[in-house]
């Protein structure tokens, strides 16, 4: 039976440790942040416009904001692997609370951290003057952000149950977060690519996630937004179902 | 009343056994002890208790309940406190309280007075709103124990609550311990340390590779052993007097070694007068008397052939083996 009184706590948990790490947050958007200011300037004045009528920064917003939250939901799902190294996982196991209110609590809690780190790089960007948008556009672009998170945190709980060290984290970080952010068309359009590598882009879910935040914010995407969110919703249905499932069969001790 | 029945329980991880059929009871609000070296089974049984393990075979109830039919059941009945630390060290000790009870669906009021109740306890409350990372170890095993408390457990688990704490932390933890016993929990404690076991357990399991080889009360283990010794400083002339001692039914052995005539017998402080007067009669000065209680360890060493501290050698031993093994792979 779910338990909402769980969810509720183990959300307000995430919160509560989001909030109070300040230096976390911010150091969490330093990066997002130069990555758009040097790319966006540098490669703005080279290429021009990627897509017509389209400048380099309004094309980038939208890829760094993937990038923020494929980060910041993989992190969530991959902090199981934290909470059993410090035992707390321990507590959580014995508590009698089934596991599916469990991984609903973990994935509410990581999908609101996530989607607050995409607002702010969004506010970022609309600050410093890198794109413009309207409020139906941005709710839009929230609604991408949901089904990215729970993608990338369904994801992270799928490598927790593998991965038993923090040196296989450090792995997962540079050899799976890397290539699906390089891979999702972020930094430039994947038309462009060699089709072989464009193949691969097209199994990627953050590449439907970037183009649906594109088409929401500046209205220009590869695929039409129906496409992009379906297929989102289909990966995160798939990566919680199979997250969930693993985590269930993982031992608490 | 039965809090916990326990029969022919059994825990295998590939070709080892780590508990070997075990058998055993413990009545309501008793404080139980299982006593063993690192390695011998007391942190997996507790494991298998409290259903974070499936146990390979065997039967347990616990609260009434059923480990592997009736898990939820049990989890709700049951408090524990982990040998290692299993706090959220980013909360305060009031958030992780708060965590649990919400976890055990309990309601605001009733949250709300529980840990506070349960922060005085422990005598934490002026430091409910520090965050754990700053806790000392004693504050955060503490801390714990309060915890294990809040949504009032039929059954209480302590896996070495001790560990690695300095002795007078560790008696003010026994302290703690000591004062659950009021609220009729039943508690099941796991130590190596053979002075926690006597000086808390109503009755002690003696656990070993796996198997119970002794179990009852801590006075009557050490009973087991014959009894207390006195040794006697003596004089010269002290033929007469052991002549006289080995007579009286209460004396169990006597051997003479130099000047030192050494008895045994039970509740040996009690024998003293006697023994004086006994040597009064015999024209034996008596210089100095000492008595020896037996202790857990000695009863430890009788069933297990090996004092506790020998066997976590050997196990470190063992361990060394192996990582220097495992080096020798990776290298």
């Amino acid at each position: 039976m779910v338990s909402f009184k769980a969810i509720y706590i183990m959300w307000l948990r995430d919160m509560k440790k989001y909030l109070r790490a300040r230096s976390r947050i911010i150091g969490s958007l330093i990066i997002p942040l130069l990555f758009l200011v040097f790319l966006g300037l540098g490669f703005n004045n080279m290429i021009g416009g990627v897509m017509p009528g389209i400048d380099y920064t309004n094309f980038l917003v939208p890829g760094i904001i993937g990038m923020s939250m494929i980060f910041s939901s993989m992190f969530a799902g991959i902090s199981v692997l934290w909470d059993r190294e410090f035992g707390f996982l321990k507590e959580i196991m014995v508590a009698p609370v089934d596991r599916v209110s469990i991984i609903l609590g973990r994935i509410a809690g990581g999908a609101t951290t996530a989607i607050i780190q995409g607002i702010l790089v969004l506010v970022i960007a609309i600050a410093i003057g890198f794109i413009t948008t309207s409020i139906f556009s941005v709710l839009l672009s929230i609604l991408f952000m949901l089904f990215i998170a729970f993608t990338f945190i369904g994801f992270g709980l799928i490598l927790a149950s593998k991965i038993r060290d923090m040196q296989g984290f450090g792995m997962i970080m540079n050899m799976v977060i890397f290539p699906l952010f390089f891979l999702s068309g972020a930094l430039f359009p994947i038309d462009g690519l060699p089709s072989w590598i464009t193949a691969i882009s097209y199994a990627d879910p953050l590449t439907y996630g970037v183009d649906g935040l594109r088409g929401a914010l500046i209205g220009a995407s590869t695929f039409p937004l129906l496409i992009d969110i379906a297929v989102l919703i289909g990966f995160s249905i798939v990566m919680v179902a199979l997250g969930s499932y693993l985590f269930d069969k993982s031992d608490a001790v | 009343m039965d809090s916990i029945v326990v029969e022919k329980l059994t825990k295998k991880f590939g070709d080892f056994t780590a508990v070997n059929g075990i058998s055993f009871s413990v009545r309501s609000g008793e404080l139980f002890g299982l006593l063993g070296p690192n390695g011998a089974g007391k942190t997996t049984t507790i494991n298998m208790l409290s259903t974070l393990l499936e146990p390979t075979s065997g039967r347990g109830k616990v609260a009434g309940f059923d480990i592997h039919e009736k898990r939820d059941d049990v989890r709700k009945n049951i408090g524990i406190v982990f040998q290692e630390p299993a706090l959220d060290g980013e909360l305060t000790g009031r958030e992780n309280l708060e965590f649990h009870a919400m976890m055990y669906g309990m309601d605001k009021k009733e949250r709300r007075n529980k840990i506070n109740e349960v922060l005085k306890i422990v005598e934490l409350g002026d430091r409910a709103d520090v965050v754990v990372n700053n806790y000392s170890g004693g504050m955060k095993r503490r801390l714990e124990i309060g915890r294990g408390l809040i949504h009032k457990p039929k059954v209480l688990f302590l896996d070495e609550p001790t560990l690695g704490l300095d002795a007078q932390t560790r008696r003010r933890i026994w302290e703690y311990i000591r004062k659950l016993r009021d609220f009729g929990v039943t508690i099941i404690l796991t130590t190596h340390y053979m002075e926690e076991a006597d000086s808390l357990c109503d009755r002690v399991a003696i656990i070993d590779r796996g198997k119970i080889v002794a179990l009852d009360t801590p006075e009557k283990l050490k009973d087991m052993l014959g009894g207390d010794a006195i040794s006697l400083e003596v004089g010269k002339r002290c033929s007469g007097f052991i002549k006289e001692l080995e007579k009286q039914k209460w004396v169990k052995t006597v051997k003479k070694h130099d000047s030192t005539v050494t008895l045994t017998t039970e509740t040996g402080e009690k024998k003293i007068p006697e023994i004086f007067r006994i040597a009064q009669k015999a024209k034996t000065e008596i210089e100095s008397v000492k008595l020896h209680k037996p202790s857990l360890e000695n009863v430890y060493l009788h069933f297990t052939g090996k004092t506790i501290r020998e066997h976590e050698l050997g196990q470190r031993d063992k361990n060394k083996a192996m990582m220097a093994r495992r080096r020798r792979f990776h290298g």
